[in-house]
């Protein structure tokens, strides 16, 4: 890989110009004096061939999936199919602007309208919101519907939310957002929610609970029925963080779990970009008697067919987007949804269930699987079997595998996370990968353990094939440099 | 191997606390410090804050992670090490050295609750 790390305002150089703009419509003099600028804005001065040499350079420093496997747990970093991508650039769709009369967007109100059904049909919740634009930003305003169905009941000693401790991070910190307490519920030896531990947290100031299902270690919540139950009988609702979505898709429905609330990352499950490829989006599902409490706006059907948004509803939990959420997204997702159908979305699940104890099984001879179990999309590893500190040197972490693994193409897997592990290393395969790839990661993951093995200081130094090795997070983090100059 | 200082008294949450007269001198050992790598960043309480044995009253930020600070002792915050602010890694540097908070003590008693440093030796590993 080429290293290249120029910023476009070092490129620049006085009076060079790709483009002259048109005489301005707009006299100077019209725009009142104290909103005028002082001196010309610092853009820089770069030429047409500067800025595309420029940015194709920078793009070429970029990991992607279209670049090679991405197994990062937790974060289903799936193949995002060009066909959305075609979809979304139709100008019908990508000329679209918000404040559009309604009888002028009656397509785009039925994808809304459409992509709601489909969700809510998958998961088995009564309504969805499209609105939210990210997972955590989806947990937000499930929580504010809970509130909202509390608040609204005339109930107000409900400020505890109970967390399981080895949920996302952003549970606990969405729950705090909306002004409620977090509680935390431990694991068993299992790794599954202990029911015992949960049963003397709930009482008359719980407002719910939010779970991960299948957890954050892959492992499916076997006695969910049973929590539900418990959660319900103290009057408290259940919230199912859907970042784990896709094992379940056409298999299982959160709905028939017993939740009330949950969100999708579309971004995930649904296939459209992640992780620096682009925005996010997080639509929220409610069981039926919360449907009052979604945000607005919302696109209902009429009778005559045609499609409208209801922006004003007294009982909302309010408005938590500009507009609609972002909706290039949704398209992009409701098109992998068609292409996939009732019949092969299951696929998905399945696929991406092997893969993972495909991976689980044949590693677990050089790395150490805390917990013997079939995984669903994920599972995690506690480290290297033997770290090679027998060597007298000091033994490799799992931090150092995963920046071994950079020299061999792959992007790192999820590490140290979920906490409930020292030296976590969750890997997530998805459906996306072929048995090939699969087992190339293998053959490379087993390498490495015997790298570390031999002389963990091959490990320690890594990566030695990037252009930057590991970069000195820590003075970053302490005195970061946020400017140009 | 991690430094445990004799004479100290440490909560199972991988704080230390040293006792001068009422008050509790309150910062986090060194097994604490190694476990979350080079500090950037100490979040901590206000002057004349209330603190409450066994709840949070800040967090240290690395890294690698972000973790509560819990309090071994209920009280009223005399002092904050306000040196944290510009220089988190002084608790790298030496846990011990690199005090917290001090607390006035609402209860002494609950210090019969805390561990000697044999005893916190057996579960700082």
């Amino acid at each position: 890989m080429k290293y290249y790390d120029r910023l476009i305002f070092e490129l620049s150089k006085k009076g060079r110009t790709a483009y002259t703009l048109p005489e301005s419509g707009c006299p100077a003099e019209s725009i009142p004096a104290g909103l005028q600028r002082a001196q010309a804005p610092g853009l820089p001065e770069v030429s047409e061939v500067d800025v595309a040499r420029h940015y194709t350079n920078l793009s070429q420093m970029n990991f992607g999936v279209d670049t090679g496997f991405y197994p990062l747990g937790s974060c289903t970093m799936k193949y995002n199919p060009k066909i959305n991508e075609e979809i979304a650039a139709m100008p019908a769709f990508q000329g679209l602007h918000p404040l559009q009369d309604e009888s002028t967007v009656q397509g785009a109100l039925e994808v809304y309208y459409e992509m709601d059904k489909a969700l809510a049909s998958i998961t088995g919740m009564k309504h969805f919101t499209l609105n939210p634009c990210a997972g955590a930003h989806g947990e937000l305003t499930g929580l504010m519907i809970m509130r909202s169905y509390h608040m609204h009941r005339g109930d107000l000693a409900r400020t505890k939310v109970i967390v399981p401790d080895s949920a996302h991070g952003t549970n606990p910190a969405s729950a705090a957002v909306c002004g409620l307490e977090i509680v935390e519920v431990k694991s068993g030896a299992n790794g599954l929610v202990d029911v015992e531990s949960l049963k003397p947290l709930l009482g008359p100031d719980i407002a719910g609970i939010m779970m991960t299902n299948p957890n954050t270690l892959g492992l499916f919540e076997k006695d969910i029925k049973e929590i539900a139950a418990l959660v319900h009988e103290c009057g408290g609702l259940l919230y199912y963080d859907g970042a784990n979505m896709n094992p379940l898709l056409g298999m299982v429905r959160p709905g028939d779990m017993g939740f009330d609330i949950m969100h999708l990352n579309l971004h995930k499950t649904f296939s459209t970009p992640h992780g620096g490829g682009g925005p996010g989006s997080g639509p929220v599902g409610v069981a039926e008697r919360l449907v009052e409490f979604l945000p607005v706006p919302r696109v209902e059907k009429l009778e005559d067919g045609s499609f409208h948004v209801v922006r004003n509803c007294e009982t909302s939990a309010g408005q938590v987007s500009a507009f609609m959420g972002n909706f290039g997204v949704i398209l992009r997702a409701y098109a992998y949804i068609l292409m996939l159908g009732k019949q092969h979305i299951k696929m998905a699940g399945k696929l991406a269930t092997l893969s993972a104890n495909y991976i689980k099984e044949c590693l677990k001879d050089a790395y150490k699987l805390p917990i013997e179990s079939v995984c669903k999309h994920e599972f995690v590893f506690d480290g290297l079997i033997d770290d090679g500190s027998s060597t007298g040197k000091p033994g490799a972490t799992t931090l150092d595998v995963a920046k071994r693994l950079l020299d061999y193409g792959f992007h790192a897997p999820t590490i140290y996370f979920p906490l409930l592990f020292h030296q976590a290393l969750m890997i997530e395969p998805t459906e996306t990968e072929s048995k090939e790839t699969l087992d190339l990661f293998i053959e490379v993951m087993h390498e490495i353990a015997r790298e570390a093995a031999e002389d963990p200081d091959i490990l320690h130094g890594a990566p030695h094939l990037t252009p930057i090795s590991r970069p000195d997070e820590t003075t970053a983090a302490r005195n970061p440099i946020l400017k140009f100059e | 191997m991690s430094k445990i200082e004799k004479g100290l008294l440490y909560s199972e949450s991988h704080e230390w606390v040293k006792v001068e007269g009422n008050v509790a001198v309150i910062g986090v050992s060194d097994f604490a410090q190694a476990e979350m790598g080079d500090i950037t960043y100490v979040d901590m309480p206000d002057e004349g804050d209330e603190v409450t044995k066994g709840e949070d009253f800040g967090a240290l930020e690395s890294v690698k992670a972000s973790s509560e600070l819990y309090s071994p002792v209920s009280g009223k915050v005399v002092e904050v090490n306000s040196e944290l602010e510009d220089a988190p890694e002084l608790i790298n540097e030496d846990a011990y050295a690199a005090w917290i908070i001090k607390v006035e003590m609402s209860d002494t008693a609950e210090l019969d609750e805390l561990l000697d440093a044999a005893a916190y030796e057996a579960i700082a590993k």
